[in-house]
């Protein structure tokens, strides 16, 4: 090796021990992805290399020094119908085999652990339900089902996960979702795959897959104090969602207590499932969006909720199985102006009435429930 | 010398000996009298046969561009279709902003000139020559006099700050009563905030299919006066209609996709 | 029955280009830019848009430096971006979506059907007109600041978050996309209007098919870019907010009026070449093309299929699941045409006598790069697979194997085949046979390992990526350069060739089209007489009957003009 230059041979190794012709199978549905795509591979190979075989054996046998004459052959409606059923049997196959796994890949099953993924140029804000916030990386359990609930501040970004075989779309406007579940631990690649701008290359990141107990460590040394339900709890209170959604008896709107996962109607008639979609819908476009027997008369948080916020008071909202604590946040606060749940006039009093919010934060709040009564609450951090 | 290759010759002479009916000469200049035995019109390009295969081909051609157009437009109703479906309330009271004496008065300028563009085909097909001058011009009239009630309506939406985009006003939908006439038509409720950002998207919808459709009519416009110059000195009535015929094609194109924005714009969400 | 084989060069000794032809018929450059005659504006387009064709691929070439080391360190982001945009741009709206109709299509089809003209002369020269005027628009924004959305100018990225000349390259889109629509039009018009006596629609040939077919997606399609183009640019220019979340619209409607002329504008571009692959392997192979109605047939199929199916450019867009299953399917169906023309061909060769003259060559490798291209869409028309595969460089592989491979093939395929009877000279054969191994060789290195770096996960449209990417990337990047030279070789033969070139004569090809049957290169008016189509498509039998009765009367009238002249020395022959 002594004759090669140096340079070139400290390539060469990089090259030839740094590089795979197929990304690793670290997820339980990367395997039966990778069954489909032999399977059109394999169907691939065999078409052309029937085509190829075909067209090298004709030239040779029908060249024209060796059959000068053409023999005029008008063509075969038996061939024609077998090369049109037998691809189209075949595509048919694909088709249903890669409808299942699509609908497998976007369907996450309910005992999935939900983790918020906020894309913008050029970064990913990963959000743990545990308060763990991460940027361009994200920490998963091996051998559970995680469900990514995606959104775009911006533009168009996609997540991109090769080792999983999973990708999405970050959308601006609403929730995207795809679930996987990691089998191996190890770090793997993620990407931006949807080109968003200027440094959309550079908005990858590492997909950490842990094992149970390092992941559990890992929540416990990484946790911002406190868990996104809790910040929910915070800015339900700060923007004054109490006013009405406080299950009172003259309450002007629904209690929110147990109300993700059921099935409401619309005051159009239509009926409902609430999901993350549909708060995300009934916060930033409520007139669309009211549950019958109630007034329209929520007014819209666009433009004054950050996606965060939003995905904050949603994990709040969800883990809301009693009103106990959002009453006890109205004893200490007062209550805001009497025309305060009316449609409001334009952008710039909202902003007006948003500050209006009665000065008592939840620390305060907090401070008047006594320790003890933290589990009365059963807000789940 | 023939100068075309033997081979064509050899055919042609084949198929000449075989059935000298079915073989026309091209109609070249030079011949003097094709197997009609008619003279060929100074119109008539080189590359057809007979004057009526050319009007044909004309014919077909304006056709298919017309289809384009239809295309064209398409992309519009698809949008505003699809948000009326979203956005329902919004449309609504933004389409109560339109007035629709105007928008009808519009209408029946816009039907009276495809009347008066039908007879200007017919005087040039019948070789009436003032007659067509005249019948042109009325169309210009009135097509001007439709570009004219549209500005009178562009101008109201514009003093009404209902232009989309920095000067967007949400007034009139937050408070209906702060347009009387409009309120004591419709007694609109006041919209919510975010409701009443939609209809944004409804005022963006109508500029964009009316100002396209003015746009045509612009264009359309431009073409009828150069017809109108060419009219008056004693174009189009020798029998050579196709130019004439075509352009109605086109104008009254312009005016049927006027009546479906009149209809969808104006007439739907009344009630 | 059985058909002679009749392949012989004219006799060079006496050889000669014919005085009166296309070419000589009227001199200057006003005869030329003012001209009406189809196939001057043949040529007209040929050269713009081999213009346009080197500025992309000169802008190929720095995507490909960039990216031989995984750093972003050859160019700034932003101008990375600037240079994949307007290379897309370039290849695709200036280059791929004119390339075969707007040349050969323009020169041959009225030829073709017997046709003195196109049914809109005038038309078709405000047809490249338009072409110019966008082509020159889309440079002058190019270097005044270039555009980076991507060629696919996705909404809100291209309308809220980039401040480069969006609209500007947004309307020199649109007047090239007119330029197109009325190619389209004027071809339609034509074969419906203007066949010769006898040239029913299944005696056309398979090239003229394929344009009828391209030319319904071209009409049908291209405004409805046009329509979305013209939203972006208001969008930015008005705040409109049709597309913006925060104002109620949605972005999504931006891509599904983008696909549905961008998903047939593939059809646009392969069908033509598809077309010059039926007539080239007929002609090579002195075979009628085997199962001439299934190709015709399948060729409408294709572009009606074609506009059914735009939304699986957006399967992981957060459309609905049942909208896939449906878009996948038609997907599906899309793909079996294009498998009956592929096997259609490949039988052609069967009991066939084939040579491997430069188009045939062309023609072969279109074959298999297009089969590899075409499987390669199933993998990503199975909604599954889509999910690992989109958004990578798999596609950027596949829609290369289609295009270039294929089309770009076809193209080259059929310039070769019809350069005797544009130019009456030959390109030298062995040369232009060496280029076409160098561009196969070179194609293959360039896009195969695209596949692999696909599978493997790396984005597209990335400056830079992870460093166990880089071998193939450098792989890429060597087949690139010599993809170079096997496309600058042409452009220097074929040039050479127009002076230099071997004399054709009328049909070098011995091939049955009625575009054969003329001078090369041909009189400005085609015909002098118009042709009658009494024989079938691809009929051999019938060229043979007419070569040997054209020889034995020239063999008369030469006789005779020799018993006239006595034993003097020979007259030579004219043409």
């Amino acid at each position: 090796m002594n004759h090669i230059s140096p340079v070139i041979y400290q390539f060469l190794v990089k090259w030839l021990t740094n590089f795979r012709l197929f990304p690793p199978e670290a997820s339980k549905i990367a395997p039966q992805m990778d069954a489909l795509f032999f399977f059109i591979l394999l169907v691939s190979l065999v078409g052309l290399t029937a085509v190829v075989l075909l067209v090298v054996s004709f030239s040779i046998l029908y060249n024209r020094r060796r059959h000068p004459v053409a023999v005029q052959v008008e063509g075969s409606t038996l061939l024609e119908a077998t090369w049109t059923i037998i691809p189209l049997g075949l595509f048919l196959m694909m088709f249903v085999w890669g409808a299942l796994i699509y609908f497998r890949v976007y369907t996450p099953p309910p005992n999935a652990m939900n983790i918020y993924v906020v894309g913008k140029q050029w970064m990913w804000k990963v959000e743990h339900s545990g308060g763990q916030h991460e940027i361009n990386a994200l920490h998963v359990p091996a051998g559970r089902a995680v469900q990514l609930t995606l959104i775009s501040e911006d533009v168009f970004h996609s997540l991109s996960i090769p080792a999983f075989r999973v990708k999405r779309e970050a959308i601006p406007g609403r929730y995207t979702t795809v679930w996987f579940e990691a089998t191996t631990p190890g770090t793997y690649h993620l990407f931006c795959s949807q080109y968003c701008g200027t440094n959309h290359s550079q908005m990858t990141g590492d997909v950490v897959v842990m094992t149970p107990e390092d992941y559990r460590k890992w929540l416990a040394g990484s946790t911002s104090g406190a868990s996104l339900a809790q910040n929910g709890e915070r800015l339900f209170a700060s923007l004054s969602c109490n006013a009405c959604h406080n299950a009172r008896p003259d309450a002007r709107g629904p209690s929110l207590a147990g109300v993700y996962g059921s099935r409401l109607t619309l005051a159009n008639g239509q009926a409902i499932t609430v999901d993350e979609a549909y708060l995300r819908q009934a916060i930033l476009n409520p007139s669309q969006h009211v549950i019958q027997g109630y007034a329209p008369i929520m007014p819209t948080y666009q433009g004054e909720i950050s996606e965060e916020g939003v995905i904050a008071l949603v994990e709040f909202i969800k883990q809301l199985d009693s009103n106990y604590r959002i009453q006890q946040t109205l004893n200490t606060t007062e209550l805001p102006p009497e025309n305060e749940g009316n449609a409001a006039p334009a952008a710039p009093a909202a902003k007006g009435r948003a500050t209006h919010a009665p000065a008592p934060r939840p620390p305060a709040s907090q401070g008047t429930t006594p320790p003890g009564n933290a589990s009365q609450g059963k807000v789940k951090p | 010398m023939p100068d075309s290759p033997a081979t064509t010759h050899g055919a042609q002479q084949a198929a000449n000996s075989a059935d000298p009916a079915n073989f026309a000469n091209f109609a070249d200049p030079a011949n003097a009298a094709n197997s009609a035995g008619a003279e060929q019109p100074p119109y008539l390009l080189h590359h057809f046969k007979s004057a009526s295969q050319q009007a044909d081909a004309a014919g077909f051609a304006m056709w298919l561009f017309l289809l384009t157009e239809l295309m064209f437009f398409s992309g519009l109703f698809t949008a505003y279709l699809i948000y009326r479906n979203w956005y329902y309330t919004a449309f609504v009271a933004g389409s109560h902003q339109l007035s629709v004496v105007l928008g009808a008065t519009n209408t029946v300028v816009l039907i009276f000139s495809s009347f008066t563009m039908a007879m200007a085909v017919w005087c040039s097909k019948t070789g009436r020559r003032r007659e067509l001058a005249l019948s042109l011009t009325l169309t210009f009239l009135l097509g001007l006099g439709f570009l004219g009630v549209k500005s009178v309506e562009y101008r109201e939406k514009f003093e009404n700050h209902h232009v989309p985009g920095r000067h967007y006003s949400l007034q009139s939908f937050l408070y209906p009563q702060s347009d009387p006439q409009i309120f004591a038509e419709y007694h609109d409720r006041p919209l919510p905030l975010d409701e009443a950002r939609h209809t944004e998207v409804y005022f963006s919808l109508y500029f964009l299919m009316t100002g396209m459709h003015a746009a045509h009519m612009i264009i359309g416009l431009g073409i009828l006066g150069f017809m109108i110059l060419r009219a008056r000195a004693g174009a189009y009535t020798s029998g050579h209609a196709t130019f004439v015929e075509n352009f109605g094609l086109y104008w009254h194109f312009i005016d049927i996709v006027w009546i479906y924005l009149f209809a969808l714009l104006y007439l739907i969400s009344r009630h | 029955m059985s058909s002679h084989t009749i392949v012989s060069l004219p006799d060079q000794s006496t050889a000669r280009i014919p005085k009166r032809n296309y070419l000589t018929e009227e001199n200057g450059l006003l005869s030329w830019l003012l001209t009406s005659d189809h196939k001057r504006i043949a040529i007209l387009y040929l050269i713009s848009i081999t213009f346009f064709f080197f500025i992309g691929g000169a802008l190929a070439g720095l995507i490909r430096l960039e990216l031989l080391t995984p750093q972003s360190d050859l160019m700034a982001a932003d101008t990375y971006n600037k240079v994949f945009t307007m290379h897309g741009i370039i290849m695709i709206f200036l280059f791929l979506v004119p390339s075969v109709p707007a040349t050969l299509g323009n020169f041959f089809l009225p030829m073709m059907i017997g046709a003195r003209d196109l049914a809109l002369p005038r038309i078709n020269l405000f047809s490249w007109y338009l072409y110019m005027a966008g082509g020159i628009l889309a440079l002058y924004a190019m270097i005044t600041g270039g555009v980076d959305t991507g060629w696919t100018f996705t909404t809100p990225l291209s309308t809220h978050y980039v401040n480069t000349n969006v609209i500007t390259t947004g309307m020199a889109i649109f007047i090239a996309g007119f330029s197109s629509i009325f190619t389209g039009l004027n071809f339609i018009v034509t074969i419906h209007k203007l066949r010769a006596p006898g040239m029913t629609w299944f005696r056309l040939p398979l090239f003229v098919w394929a344009h009828y077919a391209a030319s319904i997606l071209m009409v049908l399609g291209t405004p409805v870019l046009a329509i979305a183009l013209v939203l972006v640019a208001l969008e930015r220019i008005a705040g409109i907010g049709v597309f913006d979340p925060a104002k109620g619209g949605d972005p999504l409607l931006f891509q599904h009026l983008f696909w549905f002329y961008s998903h047939p504008a593939v059809y646009i571009m392969i069908l033509p070449g598809m077309g010059v692959i039926s007539e080239v392997i007929s002609t090579f192979s002195r075979k009628r093309v085997f199962g001439y109605t299934a190709v015709a047939f399948s060729s409408v199929a294709i572009a009606v299929f074609g506009f059914f199916v735009w939304a699986h450019h957006m399967f992981i867009m957060g459309i609905s699941n049942y909208t896939v299953l449906v878009f996948s399917l038609l997907t599906m169906l899309v793909a079996v045409p294009s498998a009956i023309k592929i096997f259609n061909w490949t039988f052609t060769l069967y009991k066939g006598s084939i040579t491997f003259e430069t188009p045939m060559l062309y023609a072969f490798g279109f074959m298999g790069l297009f089969t590899i291209g075409g499987m390669t869409g199933v993998f990503l028309g199975t909604a599954g697979t889509d999910i690992h595969l989109t958004e990578t460089y798999f596609i950027v592989a596949h829609f290369h194997f289609v295009m270039v491979g294929g089309m770009l093939m076809a193209f080259l395929s059929g310039i070769h085949f019809w350069w005797p009877k544009i130019t009456g000279r030959m390109y030298p054969e062995r040369l232009s046979q060496l280029a076409a191994v160098i561009t196969f060789v070179g194609f293959n290195f360039t896009f195969f390992p695209q596949f692999i770096l696909g599978t493997l996960g790396m984005p597209r449209r990335y400056a830079s990526y992870p460093p166990e990417f880089q071998i193939l990337n450098v792989f890429s990047t060597a087949g690139a350069t010599i993809l170079g030279v096997g496309y600058l070789l042409p452009v220097l033969y074929l040039t050479w060739s127009l002076k230099y070139g071997a004399i054709a004569g009328n049909n070098p090809w011995q091939a049955t089209g009625l575009e054969w049957q003329t001078q090369s290169p041909p009189l400005t008016e085609n015909f002098t007489v118009m042709p009658v189509m009494d024989h079938e498509a691809y009929d051999y039998e019938w060229l043979e009957r007419q070569t040997l009765a054209s020889q034995s009367e020239a063999n008369l009238s030469q006789a005779k003009q020799e018993q006239a002249l006595g034993k003097e020395k020979e007259v030579p022959r004219a043409g």
